[in-house]
């Protein structure tokens, strides 16, 4: 159990961490029972595991208000079931269905959810970050107080992209909060081998006169407390926030990489601390949580992901119509 | 109707929709308290404040993904670039985001945006300055593309464009910011996807758009001194292409010479003359001709450099050859 677990008082009730847990084991089974269907053909193109991650994106957007926007890159499914996305809706996307979060025109790397303000998962590595900065000067032009989150990798720090946009949302005090999952490799480069600067909170955070934190992002109360923290400021016009959460990835990049650049030890130490299982014990501990709710959740996991694949399995392909639908807003006319 | 310059009437449209929608804001490099690097913004930041006129730092990738992060949550922006060359280090943006966006959310999501700036070879800018990258965006699905010619037709264009729920990309041609016409006042909107005839004539269909048209125009009355009726017409926009009108004047004259300031291999008029030849290819009474900006880097060189551009004696060398005339 880490140490920052059990000295943390808790900044949840009893409910949310409950359904925090939840969460993570559902997302973590989704994932799961993905790649066994992409193994089965049934997914395809690119596939990225979110397994090992769950905290940053559960605890972070645990803090959110149903207003918010969260915009994130191509490891987009947590961050989509933790918002609420639908499993049914996630897996027939992955499957291609009409009935697919993004009517099968986007895949694993491009979920979008327009009512709960999910603004995309987004493939061009740091690509989306500008636009993270265009929704909160959107909300600062209107005088709002809501906030977006803003999730890349740590590849993304290279993109030019990048340090345009955070010199921008720092200038303008934009209500935007930018996480990195430090999860140590950029596909299979490692950050040493990818940034002169191995303190991410200096390239993101000191570089542009923004606060930048560092957190363990395998702990979902910690990344939910500083994410709160950094909501709260945003909201208080105060700008942008810069969180360098350090997490792992279990899997490869992505389903096609066996992940032979990192040493079979750094793995099994990873999973002995997984922290699905260590927030269980943080929360028995705290007597939040005894063994029979943690078969109950499993056994309910289980279930909403086995009933997510039936109904992507049942639901309908697009039409062939679908083609040259939502092209653009006006008809959209081929120039064949 | 008041005369006004090419830049004043795109002033006037900025001005009119800001006036209208306060969702419509301008953002670029200079816009604001420089007044914008071709005036084009003059006297806007003063109007309508830092809020909606927003000076942006040299980060063309960042402005326009920002605009288009603010326009999948409602807003309308304005995004200006300097001159269209430098959109080239944020076309991943105006491609991958803006464009796709629609599509990929399964209909969710829409850019209503506007990529506007000055373009085209407009004088001694030497290879980096001088691009036409309208045939670039012309391929893209999901994007609008418009190239004004006249004062009238960058007004009118304009403000439907800002209007259009997709994204719209906007060039100008920087050598016709200073060009003087008519105006219309107030409502004025110049539909997208309609070409004008700008010239009716019955013996060759004459091609272009943008700032090719006054040369155009002018080779159309060079050609008349000798007999030959050439009609003109302006594209406006180039995607969607207004084929019908392409194809109705073919069908009268079964000639056609398509005139643009784009380098020839892969560019526009190789799309338009594929489209024409596909619905139209027995109405031609010879092969479709085009003149291009000759395939060479842009040079420095006065005079190197207007040996390449559309002239009007290669519009008429043109002419003669589909008229079989010596």
């Amino acid at each position: 159990m880490s140490q920052l677990q059990a000295e943390a008082k808790p900044v949840v009730s009893r409910n949310q961490a409950l359904g925090w847990l939840r969460q993570m084991m559902v997302i973590r089974r989704f994932e799961e029972r993905a790649e066994m269907m992409y193994q089965k053909q049934k997914i395809g193109g690119f596939f990225h595991q979110y397994s090992g991650q769950e905290p940053v994106a559960v605890g972070s957007i645990g803090v959110l208000r149903e207003d918010d926007y969260i915009i994130t890159a191509y490891r987009d499914h947590g961050h989509a079931l933790a918002r609420g996305m639908d499993a049914k809706s996630a897996m027939a996307e992955l499957l291609g269905k009409a009935t697919g979060c993004s009517r099968g025109k986007g895949g694993s790397m491009h979920f979008f959810d327009a009512e709960k303000g999910f603004l995309g998962g987004h493939a061009i590595v740091g690509s989306h970050i500008p636009l993270a900065a265009g929704v909160a000067l959107a909300i600062q032009y209107r005088g709002g107080d809501q906030v977006c989150l803003c999730y890349f990798g740590d590849g993304a720090i290279n993109q030019g992209s990048f340090h345009e946009a955070l010199n921008m949302a720092s200038m303008w005090k934009l209500p935007v909060i930018y996480i990195v999952e430090n999860n140590g490799y950029a596909m299979g480069t490692s950050l040493e081998r990818s940034s002169a600067v191995l303190d991410l909170t200096i390239r993101g955070g000191t570089a542009y006169g923004i606060p930048g934190i560092t957190v363990n992002g395998n702990d979902v109360e910690q990344m939910a407390r500083v994410t709160r923290d950094a909501v709260n400021r945003a909201r208080a016009g105060e700008g942008p926030t810069f969180i360098d959460a350090q997490t792992y990835r279990y899997k490869g990049h992505s389903i096609s990489d066996p992940g032979k650049y990192r040493l079979k030890e750094e793995l099994d130490e990873a999973i002995k601390n997984d922290p699905i299982l260590q927030y269980q014990s943080v929360l028995k501990e705290r007597g939040w949580l005894d063994d029979s709710t943690i078969e109950r959740f499993t056994e309910e996991v289980k279930h909403e992901v086995e009933e997510s694949i039936e109904f992507a399995e049942q639901s309908e392909q697009p039409t062939s119509d679908a083609l040259f639908e939502n092209v653009t807003v006006a008809p959209h006319i081929p120039q064949e | 109707m008041p005369v006004l310059a090419y830049r004043e009437a795109l002033n006037q449209a900025m001005t009119e929709e800001m006036e209208r929608d306060d969702r419509v804001f301008l953002i670029g490099e200079e816009v604001a308290q420089y007044d914008g690097a071709y005036k084009v913004s003059q006297g806007m930041l003063k109007k309508f404040g830092a809020r909606r006129v927003i000076d942006a730092p040299i980060s063309e990738e960042g402005f326009a993904g920002m605009g288009i992060g603010a326009a999948m949550v409602g807003l309308r922006p304005i995004v200006e670039f300097m001159t269209f060359s430098f959109s080239l280090v944020a076309i991943d943006q105006i491609v991958n985001n803006a464009a796709n966006m629609r599509y990929m959310s399964g209909g969710q999501f829409a850019v209503p945006i506007v990529f506007r700036g000055s373009s085209g070879m407009a004088g001694c800018l030497a290879a980096t300055h001088s691009h036409r990258l309208e045939a670039w965006y012309a391929q893209i699905p999901g994007l609008t593309v418009v190239l004004p010619g006249t004062p009238a037709d960058a007004k009118g264009l304009l403000k439907s464009a800002i209007r259009s729920d997709d994204p719209v990309v906007f060039i100008e041609h920087e050598n016709l910011y200073g060009e003087k016409g008519e105006v219309p006042e107030g409502e004025h909107l110049v539909p997208i996807g309609k070409a004008e005839i700008k010239r009716p004539g019955a013996d060759v269909t004459l091609i272009t758009y943008s700032r090719s048209l006054k040369t155009t125009l002018a080779a159309a009355e060079k050609l008349a001194e000798e007999g030959i009726d050439a009609e003109v017409i302006d594209l406006r926009t180039i995607r969607p292409l207004d084929i019908d009108t392409l194809v109705t004047s073919v069908v009268k004259t079964h000639r056609a010479v398509i005139v643009e300031e784009d380098w020839p291999y892969c560019g526009l008029g190789a799309g338009i003359s594929d489209r024409i030849m596909q619905v139209a290819f027995d109405e031609l009474d010879a092969p479709i001709r085009r003149v291009f900006t000759r395939d060479a880097p842009i040079p420095y060189n006065r005079a190197l450099e207007a040996s390449m551009l559309p002239s009007i004696e290669r519009i008429v060398a043109q002419v003669h050859d589909v008229l079989y005339k010596k």
